[in-house]
């Protein structure tokens, strides 16, 4: 599985001189799952420019795998271009409310006064299925979704092809539900979905100091990624969704302090840069 | 393809979160009725300490206190306000008397509600009890 990282920003879009090198762009990474149409996590700023590059590869059959409907996994949906192309077949997955549907949810964002135009008038076919909890095939390729604690309802996404395994858990707080270092690993939010990846895709916006300050806002810290790295005995990590008040170079100080506490080689975890490719 | 994990469901994964913080005694039982964890405040009323991964049945934890009615009778499984609440999965409250685990007879008030994930996704429930205030020491 091969993939690319188009924003991995968190909160809002940070460009600017202290962000160049991770990127000021909000959540998107795109996934190749061989055999499989373009899978796409998360609609964050980032998405803007991906779809420019799908227009132009001529890819009409797609998967957008939502977080969560907070503005930054979700604002760039209006600016993706495909979805202005009638060819276009989009399968969007994400969390239904308890009491609104997915595509509800969406069209919230998708009107005035937030934005000009109603999700009904967008000419690209669109299919909303619920991921509140469920597993999936496309093209060969396995998925599955399951509820991780962050601010209403989100889910992280497993996604499985050629015995390879992709985790992405962007806005995470298991330290919320479960002290990391000693609960039965079933009690850990998320654990299921990470366990044994070869890549995982994590939420890393504080140092523990910051953290103290943070508490229940749905982010985790270094200290915490670093716990639940052991716990789910994943093989790497991509540290993910940056504060956007982080300069690159605390992006490096934090990435280093998850290396020394989780005990691993460096290469084991690396900060996740816009534009940087993944091999899974 | 790998086998992926059992996983608890997140809304019992934040109850229990929310219980070891609770200084109310409260149970926590999966859909099946199955008490997976119970907090530091129902150890002292129960006089017992929770085991962790251990789980109790139903059929224990509605007999082991001994139940019983203001008469002394002893109370089924489905008329206590936890019962009740397991089987119509809708909210039960009850007043009734237990025996702890030191042999201690304690009057407590339970109130019990249904957990669901979304419409119709039952989960599990929780049961909150406190001694009556006339019986506290």
């Amino acid at each position: 599985m091969k993939g690319r990282i188009w924003g991995s920003r968190g909160s809002i879009a940070s460009p600017g001189q202290d962000t160049k090198r991770y990127g000021g762009n909000t959540s998107c990474v795109e996934l190749r799952p061989p055999g499989c149409d373009v899978v796409i996590l998360d609609a964050g700023t980032g998405i803007r420019e991906l779809g420019v590059r799908l227009v132009r590869e001529g890819a009409e059959r797609m998967f957008l795998l939502l977080t969560h409907l907070h503005v930054d996994h979700l604002e760039g949906l209006g600016m993706f271009e495909p979805i202005w192309r009638k060819q276009t077949e989009l399968h969007i997955w994400g969390p239904a409310s308890p009491v609104a549907s997915l595509e509800q949810r969406i069209a919230t964002y998708f009107s005035p006064p937030l934005f000009p135009v109603h999700l009904s008038e967008v000419p690209a076919t669109i299919e909303y299925h619920d991921a509140s909890e469920s597993e999936w095939q496309i093209d060969g390729a396995g998925f599955t979704s399951n509820a991780i604690i962050h601010p209403g309802p989100t889910v992280g996404y497993r996604i499985e092809s050629k015995g390879r395994v992709l985790a992405y858990l962007t806005d995470h707080e298991p330290a919320l539900g479960a002290d990391l270092a000693s609960d039965a690993p079933d009690w850990i939010s998320g654990f299921a979905l990470a366990h044994r990846a070869d890549v995982l895709i994590h939420d890393c916006q504080y140092t523990p100091q910051e953290y103290e300050h943070r508490l229940g806002f749905g982010h985790s810290s270094t200290e915490h990624v670093a716990r639940f790295a052991e716990a789910t005995a994943v093989d790497r990590v991509l540290l993910f969704h940056h504060d956007p008040m982080h300069s690159d170079d605390q992006i490096d100080a934090m990435r280093d302090d998850v290396v020394a506490r989780w005990g691993v080689d460096g290469d084991r975890c690396t900060a996740a840069a816009e534009g940087a490719e993944i091999q899974v | 393809m790998e086998r992926v994990p059992e996983q608890r469901n997140l809304v019992l994964i934040l109850a229990r979160a929310f219980a070891a913080q609770l200084a109310t005694a409260l149970f926590l039982v999966d859909d099946e009725g199955t008490v997976i964890y119970y907090n530091e405040a129902a150890e002292q009323l129960l006089a017992r300490k929770f085991i962790e991964g251990a789980g109790m049945p139903a059929e224990e934890w509605s007999t082991v206190f001994r139940p019983r009615d203001a008469e002394g009778r002893s109370v089924p499984l489905v008329s206590l306000p936890l019962g009740v609440t397991m089987l119509k999965r809708e909210p039960a409250h009850g007043v009734i008397m237990i025996t702890g685990a030191d042999g201690v007879d304690r009057r407590i008030e339970v109130a019990a509600f249904p957990l669901f994930a979304h419409t119709e996704d039952f989960v599990g429930a929780v049961a909150l009890f406190w001694a009556r205030p006339e019986d506290r020491p």
